[in-house]
């Protein structure tokens, strides 16, 4: 047997190797530096290595080619899209998670137990969110340029395991939290193992594990078509998982519910652009030959998401969760973009995911503000009155609302709008009338709260509005002035991806 | 065509000066007034000067333009924000900015005990911007955004003084029946855009060349509409009188001097349609004689000054129109008209504005009399405004009015003498009721309340006064003499613009004669009836059933009322009950069903890890069948 000494082009890898060595950094923090020096050392690090790893990515976003760590990853422009918004949005989260009060003092003390009184009486922090934040950006970094199995594999791990943990580290309902991080664990776990059967079969069909392997076998048609069936179905679910789409969401109400709002919100951007960046690669880079197999099936599948998540949004009396599944219907429209196939189907998936990705990060900030003596109120009929108690926060938060219904001079608009028109041109007419019926349902339920924070009289139960910290007040900002922005001169951005947006094969 | 880039500034100043008001709130109380009236009088500076740049170009070159930016830009339907400034909109301009600035400057004095004064302002500076925009709009949907700019502004100044019900109805029943009048105006923007692909102006003439006669028609009908509901030509006169609730210098302003022309500038301005459209054009001249007669008996009842004064005013648009109506013959009479008319019309708005401050806001005629010992100034600035208007030379009505009249004589056949009859007729009834007004409210004997104390104004107001009544004098002779307007006008209304007809029926000097002998007999009744006999100072009650008619303003209101008005209603109550069982009873079923699907779905989260995975499963098998069917 012969080893080869790999050859690695570490310009390209830069900015995953930022991101891990702040993380590993932070480790070391975690381990060596004293207690109450962390907090901020740790922030610093990890806007440090954000902010950094975006230079690079900048840095090098002309450079192409498939050879940057052995034929395992992919540089090309829509690589380069995708992990800059990654990291934007990261950058964003790390501003709420700065705000320590959603946190719990002591993530390994037992619920009610006298260690976690202790540790809340000496005001802890869990400091060790930084790194497992910087870890899951690494992993979220290299899932969307992965081109082979494996480092999908690896990647989709990376990703998910500190993800997992991050979900149960919330200050307040800690039992509701745990639950959620351990049903999180679980069913990744569970969809994980579908997503490596479905790895092996496609390796069973084409005997190799590389996507432009697997597509040259597609076009040959030379191997077992069951295989390959096989293979694309179940690395679907591993995938339509990470994505919440319908049946594979039941996880996301939950965990979006338990998780700190601050981690909520950072799974609910990042996770998703990350996840439909690996979705792209592989369904236009893969099995693009084998559209007539799977995107019947998919079809199906969004069509459900959509108007699943949009019906069930309704009823929710929680914002979290309505958010959650709001958050779910955004991943039927998103699928519309990967059914799509086409230039413009690449480019308005990446413009959508930026909006969505800001704005819903934003959404999440004002819910963190809306608090009473106990924490964060997250029941809807305690937000009522909120326009007339906090005009500008309810004001700001209405914008997001407007921008998930789609409403004109909104970002959510020109990507919703450009999404569909991508699906039309690729014939998908049965995509199109449900995704403007489910846009039309969805719009009920984001107008029923708009109504509720500003025409009912306010509730007197002693919810109030908390001044938000500078990072997050500057986080909300962002994302408010990024919303309007793209809504009403979305042309540089939209050209900007039409020129960039490309797949190496 | 030259391009220029400094037309905006006419629109951009006092729309600047009412967007500062607006948003400053009462910090700009102290020094709001003053900086409107800048903004509207730098406007009429930049209006002088492109006159005079105007003069400077060869008769070619005159017209200018200004694209601002693309505004619509979708297909084949492009339009631009653009402006064009010809010899036909400077006339406007220069109406508009001079006009406005002089009763910005009477307002200062007439509105200074007003706590909303610097709200006036902003309006008044808002609505000297939107109708800047209607003059100067390059294309009719530029124009539209001007047309409607000064509906709102004439709504908002109608019901400045809100707090009164009936002032808030009055401003409501102006809007609304402009409202008909502004469909006309759509439906003829997008006959235009259907039929001939384009709605700028020189667009539309071009393509009128080859375009069919039902569409040419359809759209002057439509314009047609549009230019009743705006200059209250009939049918729908009936808001003019009831905007009298506004401010006296709104009424001054917008009411008489220059939004209510806005529908003759419309006729003018689209000559090419109705040059080539005679179905619409004969319409046009049916509403203006009709109106010019109705106007005028309206104004024979009254004895609230400015309703009478808004009745002359509804007479004298429906002069302007017939004559815009006689076609290229009559375009630039018809414009002349317009500013004479603005001016002694502005003039006599604001003497009727200064009577009412020196009579403790009293507008009943019946109460005046005698006034011209106590408002000498007042008094001879409202005569020579009444000398214009009822046509005597050689003060300013004299010239346009009998142009007018003239050029319906010679419109040819019944056509001619039934037209030229009407315009006759109406002069006498103007000579009529305005020497009844001006008997009633300076030379009869005193009828006053007892608490009356009159006394002339401060010059703040007499000066605009005094400016208008030097334009009521002299404006006539200095348009008419060797045609100045028309030959000045001749390059927007194309080659046949200066035709005369050569067909006359009387000879020019035998219609004034006509024209002053009638003027001669209705002074002479108003003198015999109001100055040489006693005027009762309640209006009295057993009066024939005309003068009873007349005072219900022709039964206008019962008319509409009864024809529109309460099947409108019922026709509301069926459309309301429709929309409550079927539109929203849709929507509704939509919602719960949702709901409902809502509710039931939900259900399937129920919390156990054991069930989401199983449900993950189930998924992934249906996702292999799936594939498998469609493989298969």
């Amino acid at each position: 047997m012969v080893f080869t000494t790999p050859v690695l082009n570490y310009a390209q890898l830069s900015p995953i190797l930022i991101v891990l060595a702040g993380a590993v950094i932070g480790v070391l923090i975690e381990a060596f530096a004293p207690r109450n020096a962390r907090h901020n050392s740790q922030m610093f690090i990890s806007l440090l290595s954000l902010v950094s790893a975006f230079a690079a990515t900048v840095s090098i976003r002309k450079q192409a080619g498939v050879d940057a760590a052995m034929n395992s990853v992919a540089f090309d422009g829509a690589a380069f899209l995708i992990q800059a918004t990654i990291l934007i949005i990261a950058v964003l989260a790390v501003f709420l998670i700065a705000d320590q009060e959603n946190f719990t003092a002591l993530a390994a003390a037992i619920p009610g137990s006298q260690e976690e009184r202790e540790s809340l009486q000496k005001d802890l922090r869990v400091t060790e969110v930084y790194p497992l934040t910087l870890f899951a950006v690494a992993g979220m970094l290299l899932f969307p340029i992965a081109t082979d199995l494996i480092t999908l594999f690896v990647a989709l791990e990376v990703l998910s395991l500190p993800l997992y943990l991050m979900a149960g580290l919330s200050r307040r309902r800690r039992l509701m939290s745990q639950e959620a991080a351990l049903k999180y664990f679980l069913l990744g776990a569970f969809s994980s193992a579908f997503f490596l059967f479905g790895i092996a079969y496609l390796y069973g069909y084409s005997g190799t594990i590389t996507l432009s392997g697997i597509q040259q076998s597609i076009v040959g048609g030379s191997g077992n078509d069951v295989f390959l069936l096989l293979g694309i179905a179940f690395l679907s679910v591993g995938l339509l998982f990470k994505v919440g789409a319908v049946p594979f969401h039941a996880w996301s109400p939950d965990v979006y519910q338990g998780a700190p709002t601050a981690i909520t919100g950072f799974m609910a951007a990042a996770t998703k652009v990350a996840a439909f960046g690996a979705i792209l690669r592989i369904f236009y880079v893969a099995f693009a030959n084998a559209e007539w197999q799977w995107r019947p099936a998919l079809v199906i599948v969004a069509i459900i998401t959509m108007l699943f998540g949009s019906v069930v949004a309704i009823t929710q009396r929680d914002v979290k969760r309505m958010l959650a599944y709001s958050s779910i219907a955004h991943a039927g429209f998103l699928l519309a973009g990967v059914i799509a196939l086409n230039k413009s189907g690449l480019d308005a998936s990446i413009f959508y995911l930026f909006a969505y990705g800001i704005a819903t990060l934003g959404a999440f900030a004002i819910v963190t503000l809306i608090r009473d003596a106990a924490g964060e109120v997250t029941d809807l009929n305690r937000w009522s009155g909120l326009g007339k108690r906090s005009p500008l926060t309810a004001s700001v938060f209405a914008l997001f609302l407007l921008t998930f219904a789609g409403i004109p001079l909104t970002s959510g608009f020109i990507g919703k709008f450009s999404i569909f028109s991508a699906a039309y041109q690729s014939g998908s007419t049965a995509i199109l009338i449900t995704g403007v019926l489910s846009s039309a349902i969805a719009a009920f339920f984001y107008i029923r709260v708009i109504v509720l924070m500003f025409f009912k009289d306010p509730v007197e139960d002693g919810t109030s509005v908390v001044l938000p910290s500078a990072l997050t007040a500057i986080a909300i900002a962002i994302a408010a002035v990024v919303t309007i922005v793209l809504g009403i001169f979305p042309a540089p951005l939209l050209s900007f991806i039409e020129s960039t947006a490309f797949f190496i094969r | 065509m030259v391009t220029s880039n400094s037309l905006v500034y006419l629109i951009a100043l006092p729309l600047l000066g009412a967007t500062i008001l607006l948003l400053a709130g009462r910090r700009a109380d102290k020094w709001g007034h003053i900086l409107a009236t800048l903004m509207s009088a730098s406007s009429f500076a930049v209006g002088l000067y492109q006159l005079s740049a105007m003069l400077g170009r060869s008769t070619e070159e005159r017209a200018i333009s200004q694209k601002l930016f693309s505004w619509i830009n979708v297909a084949s339907f492009q339009v631009d924000a653009g402006l064009l400034l010809d010899q036909l909109s400077i006339c406007f301009v220069l109406l508009i900015t001079g006009v406005g600035t002089l009763i910005h400057v009477y307002s200062i004095s007439y509105m200074a005990h007003d706590e909303n004064r610097r709200r006036f302002f902003a309006y008044l500076n808002l609505f000297v911007a939107a109708m800047l925009l209607l003059v100067l709009g390059d294309s009719y949907l530029n124009l539209y955004v001007g047309w409607e700019g000064v509906g709102l502004a004439s709504y908002l100044l109608i019901g400045f003084w809100n707090q009164k019900p009936a002032y808030a109805t009055a401003s409501k029943k102006a809007f609304v029946m402009n409202r008909i009048g502004d469909m006309g105006l759509s439906f003829a923007i997008m006959i235009a855009f259907a039929t001939l692909g384009t709605v700028s102006f020189v667009g539309v003439k071009e393509a009128s060349h080859n375009a069919s006669q039902t569409a040419l028609t359809a759209i002057g009908i439509m314009l047609l509409v549009a230019a009743t509901g705006k200059s209250a030509q009939f049918p729908l006169q009936a808001w003019l009188g009831d905007a009298m609730a506004g401010p006296t210098p709104v009424s001054a302003l917008i009411h008489a001097a220059t939004m209510v022309t806005a529908g003759v500038y419309l006729i003018v301005r689209s000559n090419f349609i109705f040059d080539a459209a005679p179905t619409a054009q004969l319409l046009v001249v049916i509403v203006g004689a009709i109106t010019l007669l109705f106007g005028a008996l309206v104004g024979t009842a009254k004895d609230d000054i400015k309703k009478a004064l808004a009745a002359s005013t509804m007479s004298q648009i429906g002069y302007m129109v017939l004559g815009a109506g006689l076609g290229p013959a009559g375009y630039a009479f018809a414009i002349m008209h317009l500013l004479t008319h603005g001016f002694f019309k502005a003039g006599m708005f604001l003497g009727a504005g200064s009577v009412m401050h020196g009579m403790n806001d009293t507008v009943d005629m019946r109460k005046y009399g005698a006034l011209r010992k106590f408002m000498p100034i007042t008094f001879v600035t409202f005569g020579l405004g009444y000398l214009a208007i009822i046509g005597v030379p050689p003060f300013a009505g004299f010239y346009s009015k009998d142009l007018i009249i003239e050029t319906a004589f010679n419109a040819g056949g019944a056509k001619g003498i039934i037209l030229g009859g009407a315009a006759l007729l109406g002069a006498a009834i103007t000579a009529f009721y305005m020497s009844r007004v001006m008997i009633l409210t300076f030379t009869s004997p005193q009828r006053w309340d007892e608490d009356a104390h009159p006394h002339e104004s401060p010059i703040l107001m007499w000066l605009p006064m005094a400016i208008l009544a030097i334009g009521s004098v002299t404006s006539g002779f200095l348009f008419a003499r060797g045609d100045a307007l028309a030959h000045w006008l001749q390059p927007v209304f194309g080659e046949h613009g200066a035709e005369h007809s050569e067909e006359h029926l009387f000879s020019p000097i035998v219609v004034s004669a006509m024209a002053l002998v009638a003027v001669a007999i209705g002074v002479a009744i108003a003198v015999i009836k109001y100055q040489l006999s006693e005027v009762a100072a309640t209006a009295p009650e057993n009066v024939s059933i005309f003068t009873r008619i007349a005072r219900k303003d022709l039964l206008q209101d019962s008319f509409n009322e009864a024809v529109f008005m309460r099947p409108g209603q019922a026709l509301t109550r069926v459309l309301v009950k429709g929309d409550d069982v079927v539109i929203d009873g849709a929507v509704r079923g939509i919602g719960r069903t949702a709901l409902g699907a809502g509710s039931a779905l939900r259900t399937s989260q129920t919390g156990f890890a054991r069930s989401y995975a199983a449900l993950i499963l189930i998924g992934a098998i249906a996702l292999i069948a799936g594939i498998w069917v469609v493989t298969q």
